[in-house]
């Protein structure tokens, strides 16, 4: 039977997100190419998320061992890569998470498999896979295809596929004998750490005023920081002014930062990177300001602006103010 | 403490209008900036920060079709001790697996106990390099480093996770790691710096000093190959508010009054 292989990704014992999306991508997937949906669940003690797997799978293959009991890149390579040898599936879909950019690329070397990453979708036929792909921080879309006849491996990019929700499959778990795992001590999972999160919770704000790499100097923040005042705004920011230490961990949005959701969002000088639209794309309304008329970042707000953003913070600040007194 | 940093060169296009070739398989890079790839920037510093803590020594290495010596000439103003570029036409087009194998040849026969990348390119993103290289090399290695403590022959990392959680993990040496943004502050190169650095060792070398065939590299020997590109249409979301700034901002005044804030 032909088969479509699904790596099912969990942290601190919950099935992560990414692991229904692929489970959805892999469904359509299977059923065109009329292969059968598996998934792999390597962990420790997690039958009972085999279990939740098994709704939406036709197999289940749970590899249980202690030394999977957090995710090692090592420790799961030799996981897949005995299954993928073993079972050839046509395709094997991995998260572009954290996990998946740690494990992906070593896996695909150690196969000879090609590897296409960071995927938006994907086509299958009994030659080739296409996958669409964003390059150039998401300002161009890139079309790219390998061969899948001797197996392939793709990743797949968080928050873009909706996953299916209900049970689609009464699937069967098959408890697997986990490999040896040998070598695999060179590599230690220690422990998770919090990021220092202090002072602001920019979840709780009903307006949010975020700048991203626009607002140009740390000297321009309080700009910022007066607008986001004068509309009873919190400030928050993309990455790049998290890197630069212009701003504190708490205050990012986006994947690696915290996920917001406002009545209203207004970004500044943000060129709309993934990561950080999965952050706020649910916000009530996305306001953009932007010099670039083409930066992503207007592919997701409702209302675009398309100048200066230090023409616009001084008049819309005087705007709230004006408004604010009216009351 | 020698450690190996691959740097990789790539276009500014953060606000410019990108044009697709007439071939449709790349952009026009003609009139933009070229620099070093924002993640190798903040992996050559994390590189020179280990060294002048710990001694040892830093060499940056860079495999490209173009003539990217100023790439290098920057690493080594930073303070990298000797660079490496593996300089071929062929390169052109390649996908991570044929970087990855020339690296490998470059990197295997040079003692090291780190080498880092950065965690992807600005430009193609594939976020692939570093991985493949460590399977290569058979060394252990860990993606998204935001933080790197040296101990006796190993290693204590932190990766970063989603939704602000950190993984700390532990690689004995020699190990790969692939460095996220925001681990330090690199530092400042001026021109003059970049002329003091001229007298530091630099290496050209061609894919056959390497050993390198003609089916390991380029289009041809690349697994994943593209296709075409395509521009997503401009603004396809969002309405654009026209008019002067204070009609825009009287504008969006209005908005956010509608949906219950500002009111």
């Amino acid at each position: 039977m032909r088969e479509i292989l699904v790596l099912a990704e969990h942290r601190k014992g919950v099935l992560r997100d990414i692991t229904w999306e692929m489970l959805s991508l892999g469904k359509e997937l299977a059923e065109k190419m009329e292969a059968q949906l598996t998934t792999v669940l390597p962990g420790y003690e997690v039958k009972s998320l085999a279990d939740e797997l098994s709704t939406q799978a036709d197999l289940v293959l749970l590899v249980e061992d202690e030394r999977l009991q957090n995710f090692s890149s090592m420790a799961y390579q030799q996981v897949l890569s005995t299954l993928i040898t073993t079972r050839k599936p046509i395709i094997t879909l991995i998260g572009h998470t954290a996990c998946g950019i740690d494990l992906a690329p070593g896996l695909a070397a150690a196969l000879g498999m090609p590897l296409a990453t960071d995927c938006l979708s994907l086509t299958l036929t009994e030659k080739e896979l296409t996958a669409v792909r964003q390059i150039y921080g998401g300002k161009v879309n890139a079309e790219v295809a390998c061969s899948c006849e001797k197996g392939c491996i793709a990743t797949i990019r968080a928050g873009v596929v909706s996953p299916w929700g209900e049970e689609t499959r009464k699937g069967k778990v098959e408890v697997i004998q986990s490999p040896s795992l040998e070598g695999i001590s060179r590599q230690r999972f220690i422990e998770y750490v919090e990021a220092a999160i202090g002072g602001v919770d920019i979840t709780q704000a009903d307006i949010i005023v975020a700048i991203g790499r626009g607002i140009q100097d740390k000297e321009n923040i309080p700009l910022a920081e007066e607008l986001a005042k004068a509309l009873g705004g919190t400030l928050a920011c993309s990455r790049p002014i998290v890197d630069k230490k212009w701003l504190p961990k708490a205050h990012q949005v986006g994947t690696s930062g915290k996920t917001v959701r406002p009545k209203a969002y207004i970004a500044l000088g943000i060129s709309g990177a993934f990561q950080h639209i999965v952050g706020m794309k649910d916000s009530g309304v996305i306001i953009a300001v932007n010099k670039d008329p083409r930066a992503p970042i207007f592919e997701v707000a409702d209302y675009g602006i398309v100048c200066d953003l230090f023409d616009f913070m001084p008049v819309l600040k005087e705007k709230a103010k004006e408004l604010l007194q009216r009351r | 403490m020698d450690i190996i940093v691959c740097v990789k060169k790539v276009p500014d296009t953060r606000e410019a209008e990108l044009i697709i070739t007439k071939d449709g398989k790349d952009i026009e890079k003609g009139e933009l900036v070229c620099d070093i790839n924002e993640w190798d920037r903040y992996a050559v510093e994390e590189a020179i920060r280990l060294k002048e803590e710990l001694g040892g020594s830093v060499t940056a290495v860079a495999v490209t079709p173009d003539e990217d010596e100023d790439l290098l000439r920057k690493c080594l103003a930073m303070g990298a001790d000797r660079a490496i570029m593996v300089k071929d036409e062929s390169f052109r087009g390649s996908d991570a697996h044929v970087i990855a194998t020339a690296l490998h040849h470059i990197i295997k026969d040079l003692p090291f106990d780190l080498v880092f990348t950065g965690v992807q390119a600005e430009d193609d993103g594939y976020a692939q390099v570093g991985g493949i290289l460590a399977g290569f090399l058979k060394v252990p290695h860990a993606t998204l480093v935001t933080q790197i403590e040296v101990l006796e022959r190993k290693v204590q990392v932190h990766r970063e996770l989603e939704e602000a959680l950190m993984e700390v993990v532990e690689l004995d040496m020699p190990a790969v790691c692939t460095i996220q943004t925001g681990i330090n502050e690199p530092r400042y190169v001026s021109i003059m710096g970049i002329r003091k650095a001229a007298k530091k060792e630099m290496k050209t070398l061609n894919t056959s000093d390497l050993g390198l065939t003609e089916e390991e590299l380029g289009d041809s020997a690349s697994k994943v190959k593209i296709k075409g590109l395509s521009l997503p249409p401009s603004g396809k979301g969002a309405e654009i508010l026209k008019g002067s700034t204070g009609e825009i901002a009287t504008k969006v005044a209005s908005i956010l009054k509608s949906k219950g804030v500002l009111a």
